[in-house]
């Protein structure tokens, strides 16, 4: 039996083109807000006949804990970490978006190092992001050993920010201007293994995914979504990228040195749950190669701006001169001012258009942040991908989806 | 993006069509702004998507207290095929905070608005279902305004429990 009549016959028994009449009953299924395969603390109204899904309705803000309001009461170099803890798991990009923004506002010029210091920490997240996606889209599918596998790979990326930074987790890496610290003697060493790792990983990882004959059934041709559709629901991302469309701000409009490096964008033909796995996957390749230009011809020079109104001297200065004393000081106590203007700074994070909108009065606490998160946009498109399929696929679907509701409610 | 004489032959087009539709222009660190007049928000945006601009980005809302009109609706929009960002903006006081919704033009921006409202008050005339969307549904106030206080909001504990909003006073 191969899948298309597997297919075939299960779609000879489905009650989907039969429409709701007395003898079938719609039945109100509500999934979350604690649900493993919810991917945080999303609720599920689903509207079922039978096993078919007949309306969803997504209900959030359950991990809503305004962020962009505390935003608002920091000065910001401080919002940094904030802004983080958005979207937990891609949080070098909610750094490089605000500071990006906040950079644009200032005028300040990043210098090259700085620039290709970002990129390798933020193509080390989106592998990092790309594995907890994996990882726990396959437990969502049965497949155990894979989360196992995928976490291993994480746990190294991890190791590699704790080397640069100091923490595992929201490393407040990025600051205004450039990045907190140049990389420590053997980072390049340690972060070489990985990358000669990381292909032959990612191989496994397709051998498992792909041969699995379960996995390729519960994802062949399940809850496709037009391009057109997905654009109209602002989807953008994988997901966008899955129907077909290329579209990737990385080559469209260039950030941070993206323009010096030699990648290709992945992209699906029919836009169902295996185009979604099969471009998320292919882009760890694109990642890696990403890295090991940037590592290839990472630029000497300083590692942040030495416009000294923005960032921190040095702390050998502070000994000597009285000048450093007083900008230190100045920086630690109130932060830096800036120029009243509003700007929005869009980035390609691993879900999608990561935008962070500022605006500045003058003072040195800004007077909104608001981030354009592409979770909360993507998951407007998961009901019209859903409807009228089983609610197995539903399933399978909010794996392939990937949302990151720390992301969605801020 | 388009530059800032891109910018003004925009408006200008969107005058011609209809002279009360554009309020005036920012161009500031690369990114044009087009100051739509409120009631005709929608118009103007229907007119940028069929020049091209037929993504909607982000759509957020800006308190500007203590300038009236305070509360600001943003729309960034994006031509794919050009690679051009443009954002309108329009601004609408808090005594009239209507303005028409644009979900009939992107399905998309059917959750950012319903934040725009549960945060700002900003009410979408002609949006299928407005409810609050981050704040639990019976909550009060506008929590993202700027004479909304930061940590306004009690901690529940157990001691405070019944307190707390939708239980009976």
């Amino acid at each position: 039996m191969t899948s298309t009549d597997y297919r075939a016959r299960e779609e000879s028994i489905t009650l989907s083109t039969e429409p709701v009449g007395e003898s079938h009953e719609l039945l109100s299924l509500n999934m979350g807000p604690h649900h493993p395969a919810t991917h945080g603390v999303l609720r599920l109204l689903v509207t079922l006949e039978g096993e078919i899904v007949r309306d969803l309705k997504p209900i959030i803000g359950y991990v809503h804990t305004g962020i962009e309001k505390t935003c608002e009461d920091k000065s910001y170099w401080k919002v940094i970490p904030c802004v983080e803890r958005m979207d937990y798991v891609s949080y070098y990009f909610n750094a490089m978006a605000f500071c990006g923004a906040v950079e644009t506002l200032l005028g300040v010029e990043v210098p090259p190092r700085a620039q290709y210091l970002r990129v390798i920490h933020l193509e080390l997240n989106r592998i990092a992001s790309h594995m907890v996606w994996l990882g726990t889209g396959a437990l969502d599918l049965g497949a155990v050993s894979m989360f196992w596998y995928c976490f291993r790979e994480r746990e190294n990326i991890l190791d590699l920010f704790e080397m640069s930074s100091g923490q595992r987790m929201h490393t407040r890496y990025f600051q205004v201007g450039g990045v907190f610290e140049d990389i420590p003697t053997g980072f390049a060493a340690k972060l070489r293994t990985f990358l000669d790792r990381m292909p032959a990983r990612a191989d496994q990882f397709a051998d498992l995914m792909e041969k699995n004959e379960i996995v390729l059934r519960r994802l062949r041709g399940v809850c496709p979504l037009d391009e057109e559709t997905l654009l109209g629901l602002g989807v953008t991302g994988p997901l966008l990228r899955a129907a077909g469309n290329p579209w990737d701000l990385r080559k469209a409009q260039p950030y941070s040195s993206y323009d010096h490096f030699d990648f290709k964008i992945p992209i699906g033909t029919v836009g169902d749950n295996y185009d979604r796995f099969r471009v998320r996957h292919a882009e760890l390749y694109e990642s890696v190669k990403i890295i090991e230009q940037a590592l290839e011809g990472l630029p000497e020079g300083e590692h942040i701006t030495s416009d000294r109104k923005v960032a921190l001297p040095p702390r050998h200065e502070l000994a000597t001169s009285m000048e450093a004393l007083i900008h230190h000081f100045k920086l630690v106590t109130e932060g830096f001012r800036v120029p009243p203007g509003e700007v929005y700074y869009p980035i390609e994070g691993p879900r999608g258009e990561l935008g962070c909108f500022v605006r500045a009065d003058g003072s040195a606490k800004p007077a909104r942040v608001h981030m354009r998160d592409p979770s909360f946009s993507n998951l407007m498109a998961f009901a019209p991908m859903v409807k009228d399929g089983y609610i197995a696929d539903l399933i399978a679907t909010i794996a392939m989806l990937d949302p990151i509701l720390g992301g969605i409610d801020r | 993006m388009p530059d800032a004489t891109g910018l003004e032959l925009t408006a200008q087009a969107l005058r011609e069509a209809n002279a009360d539709s554009v309020l005036g222009t920012v161009f500031f660190r690369g990114r044009a702004v087009i100051i739509a007049n409120p009631p005709h928000v929608h118009e103007v945006l229907e007119r940028l998507k069929a020049q091209g601009y037929t993504f909607l980005a982000s759509l957020h809302g800006v308190d500007y207290y203590p300038e009236e009109p305070r509360l600001g609706v943003l729309y960034e929009l994006l031509d794919m095929k050009q690679v051009d960002r443009i954002s309108v903006k329009a601004r609408v006081h808090t005594e009239a905070p209507q303005i028409s919704s644009v979900v009939d033009l992107w399905p998309g921006a059917d959750h950012p608005e319903r934040e725009v409202y549960d945060m700002f008050g900003v009410e979408f005339e002609g949006h299928p279902d407005l409810r609050r969307i981050l704040m639990p549904e019976d909550y009060e106030g506008f929590p993202q305004r700027r004479d909304f206080p930061v940590g306004g909001e009690p901690v529940l504990f157990t001691y405070n429990e019944e307190k707390s909003y939708g239980k009976a006073q």
